[in-house]
């Protein structure tokens, strides 16, 4: 009874096509990218407009219903899986993109808006949208907001975090909230937007971001770099740093992954190569040719036994290409794959490199590590069959001791892919009891009947 | 009815398939329904995890589930994009079998599949009689695509623009074939399909006209049987194993190096599915395996085996080309098609898109209009903003589609089969 009315509540303000209640559409968001449990929600709405997001907002608290905001879920932390009898609040109604200001280099858009679909607008105009997690071609720019998503660029570009200048969020009453603004500097009252990034929809529901823009780089030049081991591959990564260049991306492959990669597509990668490093240089045409050269002799003295220095658009395709392979490529060898994102200070990555193979000779585990070498944040792959109860307790294990070396070498449980569940209960050890229940506090004021996504970050 | 443990026992044999899906959510970029309607069923990870879920007895609504896995085109763009290369096709078809098995087929389906298309004369007779009845009900809208719609108000036809039965059928004009190789030392056989026999013959006929001219020797039998395709996607196994022996037994009389098609599905259904999903007879099965190495799109063995060059612009036709899923998903063939267009002496201008579904999707466009249609507008649109004349494609189910929609937009752009367009090139050689 209580529930019908609900349901009508809902309808009323989101349009009745607009709610789902059946157990085929809730099932099916029940779950994300993330290898954990679903959960069932108990209603799945999709607002249209951002008053029906707003009033969406409203009822869930008035209802004390928890509410976890979902874009494309594609999630790796569990972040958009949904409470028992929670409602799922569907983004992809709201995929307009409002504005883009080419003079004053800002977009305005709407949470459901996919990343690609952005940067391919904004490019459109002669501009630079730089953040591209490996999910760009489906995620929503809200989900990366929420999460502080990454990417290949991170090194020389920043993340999703540098480039949010403010937006218009709903509290827990149904109030818009505006931080921020459209200008480069602002000091007006709280940093608010700083604190809605990352923060997993705990804390508001995104209404409207308004994103930084850059100017495109004029000409880039991808090379590939291979080595005999993967700490003089590391070697070469500081000291490219240390010679005062900052590549647009620099990434890094190991052995196994160059194996299956090569398995994969047959592009002709050296088998028996320790490691690669990928890298592109970007900017003012003199400027790339010059920090070209120099990369090439700094790979060069540190041992690089080939360099092959990209030529033209196809064969810096073909760099890349294989880089895009590295997931695809590890993900078909086994049934389960799961992908890591601990992140250790650029100089730690030989001695990462080297606690990954002893965890994985110690768990007798295939783990694939590949990842963003220029900022310290590898993709380590475990590849599983999680039907294999005792593997996948051994999985585990090596989960734990991924991420207490990690902080052992004074980096972090997660570069881009958010805490969620499945990383909530490391987050103590990486930063204290006091920060947590600071944390819980500023939670609880802003949401008291925590109805935000309950359970994600902070437990 | 049967109880959902069992129905839960008979999926856990996709078990070893569903695992291998990571829930990634890559394929909502490529999903042609989940781009028109952004809901989680309507893509493939949502319905995996549906199958999942009945097989783990979490759910409990199977006609749910069974409505939901039917909105689906079967284009296999998903499975060609697929970062875990699951099996998605595989999982779908037997999926969609064991719902059948479980529900029983419709009682329009059981007429159609059991009675009518496992039946090849009798499906060639009632078809045979349709193209003549077929004006009573229907009246021609546009005369260069040769589209028709209702006469009246029909719930059947909707507002459709459909191209009608030819008024004879390929099977008519050229009952059966068997001529020896000429001048390329090569014999092939030739597999008509439903559509180019009943609804577009003359694509039939420029198949048989290209071989003969390039001394290309014929085997086409007589009383051919539907692929199974329709019967598959509908779960009918049964059917399906029959037509797959029907068709079987005639092609083994002959003797050849391969055997053509000139229709994408087709194409497809022989060279994946026939060793893929037949069922029946393990002798049949062998053969199957032995024919398979020889099922060629016709544009890949004029390219690939023939050698056919491009030439010279010959022609004043502007052409774009659209890649029917069967042919680009299912078996990668992309540039032979457009090597033809060249070998034709067309100008060719690519379209954006033009890997991207129609939408029509076999029993699909019928099933769900609504969605089949918002595809193919997109891909209308596409072909209008390519400035082209002429719409070439390689399948006879995706030139069904698109003359709907470019018959409805009034488009003023001819709709071709590739081996059509290459058929008049040499044949305006002749009379040069």
């Amino acid at each position: 009874m209580g529930a019908e009315k609900l349901i009508k509540d809902f309808e009323a303000a989101v349009g009745a096509d607009n709610v789902m209640t059946s157990e085929t559409d809730r099932h099916a968001y029940s779950y994300d990218a993330a290898v954990l449990d679903s959960v069932m929600p108990a209603m799945v709405v999709r607002p249209a407009t951002s008053e029906a997001l707003g009033l969406a907002t409203k009822l869930c608290n008035d209802n004390e219903l928890p509410l976890t905001v979902r874009g494309a879920g594609t999630n790796l932390s569990g972040g958009t899986i949904p409470h028992p009898g929670g409602v799922v609040v569907l983004t992809n109604g709201l995929n307009r993109i409002l504005e883009i200001n080419e003079e004053d280099m800002y977009a305005v858009v709407e949470p459901g808006v996919v990343t690609a679909t952005f940067a391919a607008e904004v490019a459109k105009r002669g501009l630079f949208y730089p953040p591209d997690p490996g999910s760009q071609t489906v995620s929503t720019l809200g989900g990366n907001v929420a999460e502080n998503a990454g990417g290949l660029r991170g090194l020389k570009y920043g993340v999703t975090k540098d480039y949010v200048m403010g937006m218009d969020f709903w509290d827990v009453n149904g109030e818009l909230i505006k931080a921020g603004s459209r200008t480069v500097k602002c000091v007006t009252g709280y940093n608010l937007a700083g604190l809605m990034i990352a923060s997993e929809g705990t804390l508001g529901v995104f209404d409207k971001i308004i994103l930084k823009l850059i100017p495109p780089a004029q000409t880039a030049k991808s090379m590939m770099a291979i080595f005999p081991s993967m700490k003089a591959a590391s070697e070469t990564v500081a000291a490219i740093i240390a010679n005062k260049i900052v590549p647009a991306t620099l990434e890094m492959m190991d052995n196994f992954t160059i194996r299956t990669v090569e398995n994969f597509r047959g592009a002709g990668l050296p088998v028996d190569a320790a490691a690669l490093l990928l890298i592109e240089v970007d900017g003012h045409p003199g400027q790339v040719a010059d920090e070209a050269a120099k990369v090439e002799d700094i790979c060069r003295k540190n041992g690089a036994s080939e360099i092959k220095v990209a030529k033209d658009a196809a064969e810096r395709d073909a760099v890349w290409q294989a880089r895009r392979d590295a997931l695809p490529a590890l993900a078909k060898l086994r049934p389960t794959c799961v992908l890591e994102d601990a992140t250790v200070p650029r100089s730690k990555i030989p001695a990462m490199i080297e606690v990954l193979d002893n965890i994985s000779k110690k768990y007798d585990l295939t783990i694939g590590t590949f990842g963003h070498a220029g900022d310290g944040n590898l993709h380590p792959t475990i590849l599983t069959d999680k039907r294999d109860k005792k593997e996948w307790e051994r999985v585990e294990h090596a989960i734990d001791e991924i991420f207490d070396s990690a902080l052992a070498l004074g980096g972090t449980l997660s570069g881009e892919h958010g805490i969620g569940i499945a990383k909530s209960k490391y987050l103590e050890k990486e930063t204290s009891r006091a920060t947590i229940e600071y944390s819980r506090r500023m939670k609880s004021v802003l949401d008291p009947k925590g109805i935000l996504n309950p359970g994600k970050i902070i437990g | 009815m049967a109880d959902l443990h069992k129905l839960a026992e008979m999926l856990k044999e996709l078990d070893d398939l569903l695992v291998g899906c990571m829930r990634c959510g890559m394929c909502q970029a490529v999903c042609p329904v989940f781009g028109q309607t952004g809901l989680e069923t309507d893509v493939t990870r949502g319905k995996l995890a549906l199958l999942d879920g009945l097989a783990k007895e979490m759910l409990k609504d199977p006609e749910g589930v069974n409505e939901k896995l039917n909105r689906c085109l079967l284009c296999g763009t998903c499975e060609a994009n697929c970062p875990s290369g699951v099996k998605i096709m595989d999982i779908f078809l037997k999926g969609r079998a064991i719902m059948t098995g479980y529900f029983g087929l419709t009682p329009v389906k059981q007429v159609i599949f059991r009675g009518m298309l496992s039946n090849p004369k009798l499906f060639n007779a009632l078809t045979g009689m349709g193209s003549k009845f077929q004006g009573l009900l229907t009246k021609k809208v546009d005369d260069m695509l040769g589209s028709s719609c209702a006469r009246f108000n029909s719930p059947v036809i909707g507002d459709r623009h459909f191209s009608t039965l030819a008024k004879k059928p390929l099977h008519k004009i050229v009952p059966e074939m068997n001529t020896p190789a000429g001048k390329s030392g090569l014999k092939v056989a030739f597999y008509t399909g439903c559509v180019i026999d009943k609804i577009y013959p003359h694509v039939g006929e420029a198949v048989l006209d290209v071989l003969n001219r390039k001394g290309v020797g014929v085997y086409m039998p007589a009383n051919q049987a539907c692929c199974g395709i329709p019967a598959l996607s509908s779960g009918d196994t049964e059917t399906f194993d029959k037509l797959v022996v029907h068709n079987m037994k005639l092609f083994a009389e002959g003797d050849f190096d391969y055997l053509i098609t000139a229709c994408a599905t087709c194409t497809a259904t022989l060279k994946e599915l026939w060793p893929r999903m037949f069922s029946g007879d393990s002798a049949v099965k062998y053969d199957i395996g032995k024919l398979e190495k020889k099922v060629m799109d016709i544009s890949q063995f004029l390219v690939d085996v023939l050698h056919v060059e491009p030439i010279e612009k010959t022609s004043c036709e502007s052409v774009t080309y659209h890649d029917p899923c069967h042919l680009k998903n299912s078996l990668g063939i992309i540039s032979q098609p457009r090597a033809m267009i060249a070998a034709a002496g067309c100008e060719f201008k690519e379209m954006t898109e033009a890997g991207v579904c129609c939408g029509c999707g076999g029993s699909f466009n019928i099933a769900h209009y609504d969605i089949s249609k918002k595809i193919g507008v997109r891909k209308a649109e596409n072909i209008m903003n390519s400035g082209a004349q002429t719409l070439a494609t390689s399948c006879p189910a995706c030139m069904l589609q698109i003359t709907d929609m470019l018959s409805q937009k009034k488009a003023g752009i001819e709709v071709k089969h590739v081996i059509e367009l290459y058929a008049d090139q040499l044949s305006g050689q002749d009379s040069k």
